[in-house]
């Protein structure tokens, strides 16, 4: 955001979700708000994070408690299909790895700097139950 | 729809009462508050005005006085007219919202009933919570007694919910000698004071959906010093709007208000500044000396915030010693209305005396006769052209005489 004067910033610290009224909102999707400048939205966060979710989509089965437990809503799912990791606000948590309960996880946590490619060659196999 | 009270010409009535009364005309949305003496009255009889039919609005019951003024703040913040009431301990408890309720900009109207500040625990009169609070970023507006804390109340809706305001107000009064004191109030009738007030004004309310706004941000040094700027400039900035509103009212009901309140300074040599009831106390003690020829005045500061520091300067201009009375423990300093009235006195071209009174904690008396003895120490200060006592004196204190510098 650019830096203003005293005289222009928003009284009382006001901060606007939106740059223009909008209604129903839960019926738009992210991409196609019109967020403000000063929405959290704009702002990256990646920087924060020093490890990050990597998602397989082989081993998913789009029963979006990820999606539900992110508490930065940075799973992107639509029409109940799981889509990635919106790495943009994502803090690196790792909720959503603990609540997968495929065999192996479809989400683990890996290194900040591994390409999500290599990741994916490192997944580990399906564990045998012990009786 | 809220049912209306016809009033008398002339109530009976307590500061307490006054106070509830002008909130019951306002027609406030929501009043959240935590009851503290010698402030209980006012939303106790406006709790009784609500059950029985005279209010359209809602009454929280909150577990502490920082979550009535925070839920002051949030019902501000959704899009209502907001008022609570608190004395002493309650106010130090919200002292943080006000910050917050200020920061905002959220028009609040909080009813101080002023009382000393523990320890040694107190229930009875002084200022020490309104001097907590000065700083908190709001209008402070000072009532003398119960009429001007009705008169001051209604007013304060209205300045504070001004387009060009928008800052929380608080109006004061004292703790038993104003607040539990029946006197003679001339109200004004509900539709009157309802219209003088004017419907509420939404501005950015967060329970418009549509446009949905973030109230509490954080800022950190690249932000904030900007933010608190424009805050001072809105508080600056409100004296003309509070001067209209006073314009107003004395249209609609004759009663003048001013933003530094002068009695008997026409002539007058010396000057007490005060605030609270200690103002009509000493109008009486000037009163009284004029009779034996000292030409004695009273100053008392309507506004405490944004300081009115050119009309005291204008008040003052004549006079040849001035005696600052703060009803407040000056913990390790003069007092504020010394440090205030010293530094308008210092840019002004007229240099009087200027001494320092400490009096009336927790509710001590302040007689006629302590008064008189202030005035004819202002008396010889005028006559010697220089301090002829201690700089800050305290006075009505039991024990060896008590003063600094």
């Amino acid at each position: 955001m650019e830096y203003v004067g005293w005289d222009e910033v928003t009284t009382g610290t006001l901060i606007e979700s939106f740059s223009k009224p909008t209604d129903n909102v839960a019926f738009i999707r992210p991409e196609e708000r019109a967020y403000s400048d000063m929405n959290s939205y704009k702002a990256s966060v990646a920087s924060w994070r020093f490890i990050k979710p990597v998602y397989n989509r082989d081993i998913c089965i789009d029963c979006q408690f990820c999606w539900i437990f992110c508490p930065d809503t940075s799973i992107i799912s639509r029409d109940k299909k799981m889509i990635g990791i919106d790495y943009e606000h994502c803090k690196g948590c790792g909720v959503c790895v603990e609540v997968c309960p495929t065999n192996p996880k479809s989400l683990l946590m890996f290194d900040e700097n591994k390409a999500n490619e290599e990741a994916l060659t490192e997944w580990p196999e399906k564990k045998r139950k012990d009786k | 729809m809220a049912e209306k009270i016809a009033l008398q010409e002339v109530e009976v009535w307590d500061g307490n009462m006054a106070a509830a009364q002008a909130f019951r005309q306002a027609q406030i949305d929501v009043v959240a508050a935590y009851p503290i003496t010698p402030s209980t009255p006012v939303v106790q009889n406006y709790a009784k005005f609500l059950a029985d039919g005279f209010v359209d609005g809602e009454f929280v019951m909150v577990e502490s006085e920082h979550s009535a003024m925070s839920a002051c703040l949030s019902a501000g913040a959704a899009g209502g007219r907001v008022a609570t009431a608190t004395s002493s301990q309650g106010f130090a408890l919200m002292v943080e919202v006000l910050y917050q309720a200020s920061g905002m900009r959220v028009p609040v109207v909080l009813h101080t009933v002023n009382r000393a500040l523990a320890a040694p625990l107190n229930v009875n009169g002084d200022h020490s919570d309104m001097y907590l609070g000065r700083d908190a970023g709001w209008i402070n507006l000072c009532s003398f007694n119960p009429q001007e804390a009705y008169d001051l109340t209604l007013m304060a809706f209205r300045i504070a919910e001004d387009f060009d305001v928008r800052l929380p107000v608080m109006v004061h009064q004292d703790g038993f000698i104003s607040s539990h004191t029946a006197q003679n109030v001339k109200p004004i009738q509900d539709d009157e004071a309802y219209n003088f007030i004017g419907e509420y004004k939404e501005v950015d309310p967060m329970l418009d959906f549509s446009k949905p706004v973030t109230y509490g941000a954080q800022t950190e040094e690249d932000w904030h010093f900007e933010h608190k700027a424009k805050q001072h400039k809105a508080l600056m900035d409100s004296i003309s709007v509070i001067e209209k509103t006073f314009e107003e009212f004395e249209k609609l009901t004759g009663r003048k208000y001013n933003e530094v309140e002068r009695y008997l300074m026409d002539d007058a040599e010396i000057a007490i500044v005060a605030l609270g009831t200690t103002v009509e106390s000493s109008l009486l003690a000037a009163t009284q000396l004029r009779e034996e020829g000292i030409k004695a005045g009273v100053v008392a500061p309507r506004v405490l915030r944004p300081f009115p520091y050119n009309a005291l300067k204008d008040a003052l201009k004549d006079v040849k010693a001035v005696g600052c009375l703060d009803r407040s423990a000056p913990g390790g300093a003069l007092g504020m209305l010394y440090n205030e009235v010293a530094a308008a006195m210092y840019t002004s071209d007229s240099k009087p005396v200027i001494s320092n009174y400490i009096y009336g904690l927790g509710g001590r008396d302040m007689t006629i006769a302590i008064i008189k003895d202030i005035f004819k120490e202002l008396k010889a200060n005028a006559d010697a052209g220089k301090l002829t006592t201690p700089l800050q004196q305290f006075s009505g204190l039991r024990g060896p005489k008590l003063a600094f510098f």
